[in-house]
Order: C-alpha cells, then structure tokens, then sequence
C-alpha cells in the first residue's frame, strides 16, 4: 500500500522534501547535542525540563483528541464521522511517535534508554508513561492498518477490531491522564500539584487536538478531492467550543484556589507568568496572548455563524490551537521550575538548536501524517 | 440460583479488593514519619558554630575535592559550559531564606538569616527522587538509609531532578571531566548526561571513615551517626536543642537536623 505515498504532484514532492530539509538541520543539531551534551540546549540546573518536554505535553493532548471522532463513531453511531475517523487515528499515531521522540531527545544518555524495560519501575510515573503511550501507538497504528486494508478491498473491517478500538476510548485518557500525573504528584512543585491537572489537561487536548483536525480537513479540501461535508466539520467546531470553554473554566478554578487561599507558593508561579518577578518578565507577553487567543477563539466559536463559515472558523481554530500551544508548549512546564525549589528565578528560553531539533521532529510528524493522509486518500479514491 | 451466585462472586471480588487496597492505604499512611529501627545515618548541623564562620566553606572544597566535582567558568551564554547554567554541587552554602523558604517569622536573629548554611541531600526516609526513577538509578540502602546513584544505570531523565524539593540534584549538562581541577583517583568521575549527588560518603563509611564534610569542618558544626542508636553524637545533639528539617510538611522525612 505504500506505492500510494510514491505518486504525487510536483507540489507533493516539494512538500516532502522541505519536511526532509528540516528533519536533516535538526538531526545535525541533535548530533551536536549528543557530542558536547544537552549543555546546548537553554535547559539549566533549575529550569531541568524545557522545550522538549513541553512540546511532549502538548502533543499527548493532540493524540488522545482522535476518541472524540471515535467515541461519537463507534459508541454512538454518529455516521458522519465515519470518513474522518481514520485522520483521527492517523493524526494519533502521528502525535505519538512525536511524543516518544520528544522525550528521546530529552535524554542525557539516550542508548540507556533501554533501561526502563531491563529495569520496568512500576512506582515511576514515567514507567506507566511510555507503557501508555507505546500501547497507544501500537492500538492506533494497528487499527488504521485493519481499516485501510478493509476498506481497499471493500470489505467491512474484521470483528476482531472492534474490541481494539473500544479499548483506545479509554486508553485515549489513559494517556493524557498519566503525562499530568508525571507532574501533579511531586510535592516539590507546588505549580502543578493540583489535582485538576490531569483534567485540564483532557480539555486543553480536547479544543486542540479537534481544531488542528479541523485546520488538516480545510487543508485536504483546498489541495484533494476529500471534503466530509458541513455537518461533521460542524460538529467537530462544538467539541473545540466546549473543551475550549471547560478548559478556561478550569484555569480559572486554579486561579480562585491559589488566590483566595493566598499561599504564597501557589501564587507565585502565576504571578511569575503573568506579571513577572522582578526583572524576570520574558513569559508574560507569551501568557496575556494565549489568554487573550482563547477568549477570542472562545467568544468566536459560541457563534453558530462562525461554526458554520469555513473561513471564521479556521481562524478560530488556529486561535485555539496557538493559545493551548502557548500555555502547554512555553508556560506550563517552565512555569513549574520558576522559582525554584529554593525561590530562586533562572530565565529560560531555548537555545537555537534546541528549538532546531524540534522543528524537526515537527517535520517527521508532519511527514508521517502527509503520507498517511496520502495512502488513505488515494485509497479511497482507487475504490470509489 | 446463577444470580445469587454472581452477586455472591461480585461482593466477593469487592471485599478482595478492599482488602488488599486496605492495607496499601495504611501502610503509606505508617510510612510518614517512620524512619524504622534499624541503622539510620543522619547528620546534624550546628547553626549556632557554623553561622559564626561566614566565609567558611571546608566541607564544600573538602567533599568537591573528594568527589571529582567540576567547577565550570563564569559565563553568561547558554552554549558554553559556566556556572550560571550547569553548576555541579553536592554540598554547598545557601542563604537561610532559600534553605528554609517557608521559615518566615519576623525579626528571626541575624545570626540565623543573615549567615548561610550549608545544605546536602537530605536522604530522605522517604525519598520522591526514588519514587519517581524509572530504571531504579537512584535506590534506597536498607542497610543504612543512604539514598544512592548507580552512575552507569541513570538515563537522564532528569525526573529526579524535577522531584526532589531541596535543589540537591545535579545533572552533567556537558562532560565534567575537562572541568574537574585535580582528579581524585580514588573517586570515579561521571560523564555527561547523568545525574549525580551526595552519597553520604558510603565509600568512606565503608571504610569506617566519617563524611568528608564532616571531617573537615574546622569547627566541629557537622555531626554524623546512626539515628537509630541510643547515645550515637547525633541523638545527642538532637536531645540537647531545638532542630529544624528543610520543608519537613512534606512528608519526604529528611535525615539533616539544623540545630538553631
């Protein structure tokens, strides 16, 4: 089925070969890094996870967002999401081979990696967290396989799947669910010890991970022949609008609890990011424009208009996907280790070569989602 | 008959579960605030000597020294090895407001908020830098209660880092070796990309040495024995004052007393 990626336009090929151009610069950057250490990344003693992880987080949002074209699939027969279900699991696995990148990338000693299983640690959090997001890119990859495979020969795909793709529903949260549990368990960082983490961060996943589908359906309209129509794309706006929505309803419960009970160690990281500390000030533009992204995005989708206009709501969408990537890529994580465990501020920003390399892994995701989209169009093009 | 006989399954099934999550429950909750009977190493730092000597710094030249920790150059950019960014240190003077973060009672006398102290890993009864490891680099001995480093195990994560509340943990942003002054040959050195900290000295202890801090405080501000032991220096010390633990709220039950 792969001959299906090797056909394509002139416009396709110079797609592809940007991708490649990126993943080429960042895997030089990476090899500097692996030669004189993760010194050049702009990580430090007290800011000890950056860019990586952040990037991590953000994408384990986006790969569990595919159950919410699942769920309505297969749980409650909603038929018009029956095209898109496949860019949903596509989209996923694309986000999880991403994620075990990201954290790859963010190991001093990555050929020990193999330690984890030589050595399986079912306290650590980090443990469960690559057993679920393994099982979830095995669950994901195996399923689009079974479906495009069925769907070639214009079969119905086996009973055996269905119970697979039953158990990503949960398996979906599951993902999300411990990645904030990595965070929310260390009393150490008062920032993310708080129990409405690992919801935020389903919500967050829930408005981004739609509406960068979204973005990809309004991409595949203008340059395939693929359009699912008005109604699923309608719907898929009402997700975004409610996980945008329960999502700032659960910033700001964190906000009334830090403030109200005025402990200075939950206070302090949110002054940090959105007044700043002192001369410490270089997140705050970054926070005051994801708040004021996902009001607009927020005000915007609670139209029924701009739900039903294609042009309104990719902008919304983009909106959307840009705060959460602000407040998930930049503040969430950096937030956390400023101050420190000592009260103690170290800036951060990512180096050049740190921010390289993860464009480039961007790239490889990309890459990985512009040949399935491909194979799975051409597809059901060869067959109708 | 097939009812009762699941619904007899079912409620037998629950009470299972209870009865193991029981137990788990009550166990984490006798966890806190043990630190066992058996040998306990512990260290007491007498403030009241120590802060009397402000630009002491022995045990941290001593344990450095010992330990083949590097010290990088002063240096602001971030691609180049310097102190700013990537410092090492096992055992190091901090301000008191940044030892004891939530000690905020006015008026404190200077002798205590004025002076640094020297702080270390704690060791922690109940270490959440152990807690978090995912190869089991950094362990727990029974033995003694010595938080310990498998220096070839450690991915890198750096999760340890993130866990641990007292700042104790270093990770070796670049290879340490150029940056070490005298190599101690006696000592291994680490490369880059893995996490190191105080060892208590466990290969001095192993010789029935004390801790090299210990050792060369000039001042005698540094007490180093077994909890556990009735009439051990560090029981005395503790019976004799007023001591307080770095953030004891939570729960990790550090094993360094500051007499104040």
């Amino acid at each position: 089925m792969f001959e299906k990626a090797l056909v394509g336009s002139r416009r396709y090929w110079l797609w592809i070969l940007g991708l490649c151009a990126v993943i080429a610069t960042g895997g030089i950057c990476y090899l500097w890094q692996l030669r004189d250490g993760m010194g050049i990344t702009g990580m430090s003693r007290d800011v000890t996870w950056g860019f990586y992880i952040a990037q991590f987080t953000f994408l384990v949002g986006v790969a569990a967002s595919a159950v919410m074209v699942v769920l309505p699939y297969y749980l409650h027969n909603y038929k018009a999401f029956g095209r898109m279900t496949v860019l949903g699991e596509f989209l996923a696995v694309a986000a999880c081979s991403m994620c075990l990148l990201f954290v790859m990338v963010d190991i001093g000693t990555p050929y020990r990696a193999i330690n984890m299983l030589l050595h399986p640690t079912p306290n650590s959090i980090l443990f469960w967290d690559a057993v679920v997001l393994n099982g979830y890119l095995l669950i994901n990859a195996t399923i689009t396989r079974v479906s495009l495979v069925a769907e070639r020969k214009g079969e119905h795909p086996p009973a055996w799947i269905k119970p697979i793709i039953y158990l990503s529903i949960p398996w979906a949260v599951s993902i999300h669910t411990v990645t904030a549990f990595l965070y929310c368990g260390l009393g150490a960082r008062p920032f993310w010890f708080t129990a409405i983490l690992a919801p935020r961060f389903l919500a967050s996943a829930f408005a981004s991970g739609p509406s960068f589908l979204i973005l990809l359906i309004m991409v595949l309209r203008k340059f395939t022949r693929f359009d699912p129509g008005k109604e699923p794309i309608g719907k898929l706006a009402q997700i975004v609008t409610y996980g945008m929505l329960i999502n700032l309803f659960f910033v700001a419960l964190e906000l009334f609890t830090a403030f109200y009970s005025g402990m200075p160690e939950h206070m302090i990281h949110f002054q940090y990011l959105f007044v700043g500390i002192g001369e410490h000030k270089e997140l705050v533009p970054w926070m005051w424009a994801s708040m004021t992204l996902a009001v607009v995005a927020v005000l915007m989708l609670l139209s029924p208009k701009v739900r039903g206009d294609y042009k309104l709501l990719t902008i919304a969408c983009v909106l959307v996907f840009v705060s959460i990537w602000i407040d998930k890529g930049m503040g969430m994580v950096v937030g956390g280790f400023s101050p420190s465990t000592l009260g103690t501020i170290t800036d951060y920003l990512p180096t050049v070569p740190e921010v390289l390399v993860s464009l480039a892994i961007y790239a490889v995701g990309f890459l990985m989602i512009t040949v399935f989209y491909k194979i799975a169009l051409s597809v059901r093009d060869e067959v109708a | 008959m097939q009812g009762g006989r699941r619904s007899f399954l079912k409620m037998a099934g629950g009470t299972a579960l209870a009865a193991g999550a029981l137990p788990g429950i009550t166990s984490c909750a006798e966890r806190a605030g043990t630190h066992g009977t058996g040998k306990r190493l512990a260290m007491v730092v007498d403030l009241k000597v120590c802060s009397q000597h402000a630009d002491c710094t022995e045990c941290a030249k001593a344990c450095h020294l010992a330990h083949n920790v590097p010290s990088f150059p002063k240096g602001e950019g971030a691609l180049e090895p310097n102190v700013k960014y990537d410092e090492i240190k096992w055992i190091w003077k901090e301000d008191f407001e940044h030892a004891f973060p939530t000690e905020e009672n006015h008026y404190l006398p200077a002798r205590v908020t004025a002076r640094q102290l020297p702080v270390l890993c704690n060791h922690c009864d109940n270490p959440p830098c152990v807690r978090v490891c995912p190869t089991k680099a950094t362990f727990k001995r029974e033995s003694d209660g010595i938080v310990m480093m498998d220096w070839h195990r450690c991915i890198g994560c750096r999760y340890c880092v993130v866990a641990c509340p007292y700042g104790s943990r270093s990770f070796n942003w670049w290879n340490p070796r150029p940056y070490i002054a005298k190599i101690n040959p006696q000592f291994p050195t680490r490369m880059k990309g893995v996490v190191e900290k105080c060892t208590f000295c466990e290969e001095r202890i192993a010789r029935n040495q004390k801790p090299a801090c210990v050792e060369a405080c000039p001042h005698g501000a540094m007490v180093f024995g077994d909890l556990n032991q009735e009439g051990s220096d560090v029981r005395m010390r503790l019976t004799s004052g007023f001591s307080i633990r770095r953030k004891p709220e939570l729960g990790t039950q550090p094993e360094v007393y500051y007499l104040v």
